[in-house]
């Protein structure tokens, strides 16, 4: 059943995912792409771009894209309200109890020991998108525009969404 | 105040948080405040600071739980849903129209090698995001610790094909149960 399987392909990763919505972007990955293989990495690829160039949080925008994409405007709403509810109502819920335990050490440690294995989901999925654009666009180009999204958003702190309409500018030239 | 127009500010203030907020839900987290605390004077900075705490001790996006709260308590239960749908739905109805266009013109050459230029673009940004995520880790559990936790849960997940769900789960588990003192250096899991 499509519905239940969009549920639980955004549900896991945002139950387990510590650190807010850009960490839930490899969980999500690997559901998507690796798992149920909705989306190839070029797909996928093209929605992080532009759910980075657009404001409002990231998890909800791809969820809501690739839950339309998967089932329609049902699908998008179930994709959604995984994302959303589950630790919605558990915040409600259990405030009193997250509330005494809010300076925790165990409960800081549970966001501070998932962190280095979110760090390498990054870091696979930085891999990935580097092979997927080396077998799409050869090393050259897959060099120049990496180097100067590099250069604009870390040397410039240019804003993402004007290099995504580089890119975007650049491929429509020089790529198509 | 009545109901209803409680739910309208909280429509407003979250509606601006979504359009003027880049970058993710956790640097969205001033803007939030700003609106809450400072706009509207719905909880007082000793609250937000709360609020957020007890945010951060639940997995999920930050960016839907503190509206959803908010709205909540200002509110009620229509204040929550207000308050969420206010920050989701505009650029989710925007990322459904651009990228459907986008997607039927597929086909057409310059269409496709604008689309195959973005992929570089997000390989730096999740490489930012990687270093930023690796670099947090390696402040709190030192650089050793960091990597070999990376590198088991690499070959879990990539070489014996565990489901990240599992290992993510093992690791949250065993951070809530294990009793914290002297025993911390045995390493990971």
């Amino acid at each position: 059943m499509i519905y239940w399987d969009l549920f639980l392909a955004f549900f896991i990763p945002n139950i387990i995912g510590y650190g807010g919505g850009p960490a839930i972007i490899p969980l999500i990955e690997a559901e998507v792409v690796g798992r149920y293989g909705w989306m190839t990495a070029q797909t996928f690829a093209e929605t992080l771009a532009l759910g980075n160039a657009l404001p409002s949080p990231i998890a909800t925008k791809m969820a809501g894209y690739i839950g339309y994409d998967v089932a329609g405007i049902g699908g998008a709403c179930v994709a959604v309200a995984a994302t959303v509810i589950p630790t919605l109502l558990l915040m409600l819920g259990a405030l009193g109890l997250l509330y005494r335990h809010r300076e925790s050490p165990r409960v800081k440690r549970m966001s501070q020991w998932v962190r280095p294995v979110i760090a390498m989901m990054m870091a696979w999925l930085t891999l990935g998108f580097l092979l997927e654009s080396l077998d799409s666009s050869g090393a050259i180009h897959t060099l120049i525009i990496g180097t100067a999204a590099a250069i604009a958003l870390i040397r410039f702190k240019t804003h993402p969404a004007f290099v995504v309409i580089g890119a975007l500018v650049y491929g429509g030239v020089f790529l198509g | 105040m009545k109901p209803s127009a409680v739910s309208w500010q909280l429509f407003w203030a979250f509606f601006r948080v979504g359009i003027l907020g880049f970058g993710g839900g956790p640097a969205m987290i001033p803007l939030v405040r700003a609106e809450v605390v400072t706009r509207h004077r719905w909880l007082t900075d000793e609250e937000f600071a709360d609020v957020l705490a007890i945010g951060n001790t639940l997995p999920g996006p930050i960016a839907t739980k503190m509206p959803g709260y908010i709205g909540y308590r200002v509110g009620g239960v229509t204040g929550c849903i207000a308050a969420v749908i206010a920050i989701i739905l505009p650029m989710i109805v925007a990322m459904i129209a651009m990228l459907s266009l986008f997607s039927r013109y597929r086909d057409v050459a310059w269409i496709r090698g604008m689309g195959q230029a973005v992929v570089p673009v997000v390989m730096v940004m999740m490489a930012q995001l990687t270093w930023d995520f690796f670099d947090k880790s390696k402040a709190v559990l030192g650089w050793l610790t960091s990597a070999v936790m990376a590198i088991a849960a690499a070959g879990l997940i990539y070489w014996l094909g565990v489901h990240p769900g599992w290992v993510i789960g093992a690791i949250l588990v065993t951070a809530l149960l294990r009793p914290t003192g002297t025993k911390k250096a045995e390493g990971p899991v």
